[in-house]
């Protein structure tokens, strides 16, 4: 049954992939596609151009989000045992943002695409590192106030404020900047797949890389968390170990992404919604890499409809995932009770 | 008889809350407390007195105030968490609802102490899972989500983590608490018998009063003050512990009160002569361990209790053999 759906959920991946570098402002047939893929010499050069230098990059970057975000929101959620966790819910992301802001700030410059690109490679490292480490921030602050509050409720609240108090800080000093900065900013907020190119790409790829192996090896204390702290000691895991282990690679997934593609929402906790119900299962071992492949079909399909096939008009991909992983969020908390699990 | 080995021993342990910089707060010691394998062991006391203070600190996962916790002869304190996990394991209070959690996954994850990196069942592991599920009887609800079991059912199937997780005692903080009447003789009965058929140590803290009296080998009681007092179930109604304990409460424990009673099959009988509590008690404790209470005097075993001046005493005779007593846990030695 499992390998049905594996085998539907590979061939949907292949087919949104082919699509999703096929269409956009410029249409180059499928067929065409994949002859640039496979034997570029017959191909016409700007074809090639557009696909080597802008889709292609553009539909892995998609397929590297789908898999990072979709997989530490995850983590999230059985990290804070709570259906409505996720990295732009509980401010990850927003603590990401900051650790981008500031490394920018103190390069004098700001946050866009634009300014990352001309960093260079040690630049990249820089921009990753320092998100990251705003995402492991919030994440710790969240992680220590959620083992004193018992209610979920509470710690969600306590977290979406944490992520305003860190967007506040982000706008004062927005407000102190100039106007052609602050649009800047304001396009790195809506969230972009394009633009990760080159030794980018390869960086964002070790990096969430990286992040997904550590997690797939804590997929055993993944599970174990599931029944809380209390047995999870009582079968002999080392909480605050474990705890640390997936703090660090939540915020490596996170920090690393919200890095080079802006704050991206509701991926992270729509995703492994829709993994846990198509495999019906709780066992990370099977849901890290659920979410991986569902995480990347649901990207390329954003980025997909994104470009709005057949006009010039390209919408920020934010715009898209929030359509898609609202109406999943109602469905989680309105919904069927047998997705108020986690 | 051999001298057993206790499973578990406390020397001088006082149990509490450490906050800071703050004396830690005592709640009850020092306790010298001794548990043997193939023993159900209730723990009973008024609410707020600290049963689960003790349980958790006896499980290793609040540090005691003072004294030594040692598990088969090893420190506690020294132990690891992988360690602990072999030796002890848990059914608590926490809420472990999660919704998309199956029995036999969760039941599963009692073999965490012992899987590799990933997880991975193997052939060991799954062989440990199906006997805790036949022990526990819970073969019927496998396939059904978590959320979906009734309290009882839940209770069970967390039972049925702990016995896979395969430990030598297993504690259950308040089993019984949230479940009806039924379920709840079920599940104390069950307990009972896990202890005789798999020779665990099973330590539960509970409100049962008379279901404890009916199934316990050994009684905790604890009062509000933080005193505890150990012994067979009978002795300490006998010795008055139960209505000191409960005291504070307003409950008046009656001496005489008969209890509703869980059949156990008898496999051998035996006449009790004798009138006034020891002799109730002793008939009760006689149930207990298996005996097939006889009205008659034609029985190969027979006990003799008398009380003088509320002091009792019991004689023993199978055939030719007569032997005296002036403790109840002397004569249950010999049977």
């Amino acid at each position: 049954m499992n390998k049905i759906k594996i085998l539907v959920l590979l061939s949907l991946l292949v087919i949104a992939f082919l699509l999703d570098v096929a269409l956009g402002s410029v249409h180059i047939p499928v067929k065409e596609v994949i002859k640039v893929l496979f034997t570029p010499d017959s191909v016409n050069e700007s074809w090639i151009y557009i696909v080597e230098k802008i889709r292609l990059p553009k539909a892995l970057t998609a397929i590297i989000v789908g898999c990072g975000l979709s997989v530490s929101g995850l983590q999230m959620q059985t990290l804070f045992r709570n259906p409505l966790a996720g990295p732009s819910v509980l401010g990850i992301t927003a603590g990401a943002s900051l650790g981008v802001a500031l490394v920018m700030l103190s390069a004098g410059s700001i946050a866009s695409l634009y300014t990352i690109k001309e960093l260079g490679i040690s630049g990249s490292w820089l921009i990753i590192i320092a998100s990251s480490l705003g995402a492991a921030l919030i994440m710790v602050i969240i992680v220590s106030i959620s083992s004193s509050l018992k209610d979920n409720v509470i710690v969600l609240i306590v977290g979406v404020m944490i992520g305003n108090i860190t967007l506040s800080i982000i706008s004062i000093w927005q407000y102190f900047s100039s106007p052609e900065l602050i649009k800047d900013y304001l396009m790195w907020t809506f969230g972009s797949l394009g633009g990760v190119t080159g030794n980018q790409l390869l960086i964002l790829a070790t990096v969430v890389f990286a992040g997904l192996v550590i997690s797939f090896l804590s997929s055993k204390l993944l599970d174990a968390l599931l029944l809380g702290d209390n047995y999870a000691r009582s079968m002999g895991l080392t909480v605050q170990r474990a705890r640390l282990l997936i703090v660090l690679s939540t915020s490596v997934l996170a920090g690393g992404i919200t890095a080079f593609c802006g704050p991206i929402g509701f991926i992270g906790i729509a995703v492994p919604h829709l993994a846990r119900a198509l495999f019906n299962t709780s066992n990370h071992r099977i849901l890290i890499p659920a979410c991986c492949l569902v995480g990347t079909v649901l990207m390329l399909i954003c980025d997909i409809v994104a470009q709005l096939p057949g006009s010039q008009t390209v919408l920020p991909i934010n715009v898209i995932t929030a359509l898609v992983g609202s109406p999943v969020v109602i469905w989680i908390i309105a919904g069927p009770t047998k997705l108020r699990g986690f | 008889m051999a001298v057993k080995q206790p499973l578990l021993h406390t020397t001088g342990l006082t149990i509490g809350y450490r906050s800071g910089k703050n004396p830690a707060k005592v709640i009850a010691g020092p306790l010298n407390l001794d548990l043997y394998a193939g023993q159900l062991i209730c723990l009973l006391g008024p609410n707020g007195c600290g049963k689960s203070t003790l349980l958790r600190t006896v499980s290793g996962l609040q540090q005691a105030v003072g004294g030594s916790i040692e598990l088969e002869g090893k420190n506690l304190a020294k132990l690891k968490p992988a360690g602990i996990a072999r030796l002890i394991s848990l059914v608590l209070t926490d809420n472990v609802r999660s919704g998309n959690l199956d029995v036999y996954s969760l039941i599963s994850l009692g073999r965490y102490p012992y899987s590799g990196w990933l997880g991975i069942l193997s052939q060991q592991d799954k062989e440990a899972i199906d006997r805790a599920i036949t022990a526990t009887d819970t073969a019927a609800f496998l396939g059904r989500k978590l959320d979906s079991l009734s309290d009882g059912e839940c209770q069970k199937v967390m039972l049925a983590r702990a016995m896979a997780q395969d430990t030598p005692l297993i504690i259950l903080d308040e089993p019984t608490a949230h479940l009806d009447l039924p379920s709840r003789i079920q599940l104390m009965r069950l307990l009972h018998q896990l202890a005789k058929d798999t020779n665990k140590a099973i330590l539960i803290s509970t409100h049962e009063l008379d279901l404890a009296l009916q199934v316990a080998d050994q009684i905790w009681l604890m009062s509000s003050g933080g005193n505890l007092a150990a012994g067979l179930p009978e002795e300490l109604v006998l010795n008055g512990s139960f209505q000191q304990a409960f005291d504070k409460d307003g409950i008046d424990f009656d001496i005489n009160t008969g209890t509703f009673h869980i059949h156990t099959s008898g496999r051998k009988s035996i006449s009790v002569a004798g009138d006034g509590p020891a002799a109730f008690w002793t008939r009760k404790a006689l149930t207990r361990i298996g005996y097939a209470l006889s009205p008659g005097e034609d029985t190969e075993e027979q006990v003799l209790v008398t009380e003088i001046e509320g002091v009792a005493s019991w004689t023993y005779k199978k055939g030719d053999l007569t032997l005296s007593f002036d403790q109840l846990k002397e004569l249950l030695t010999v049977l």
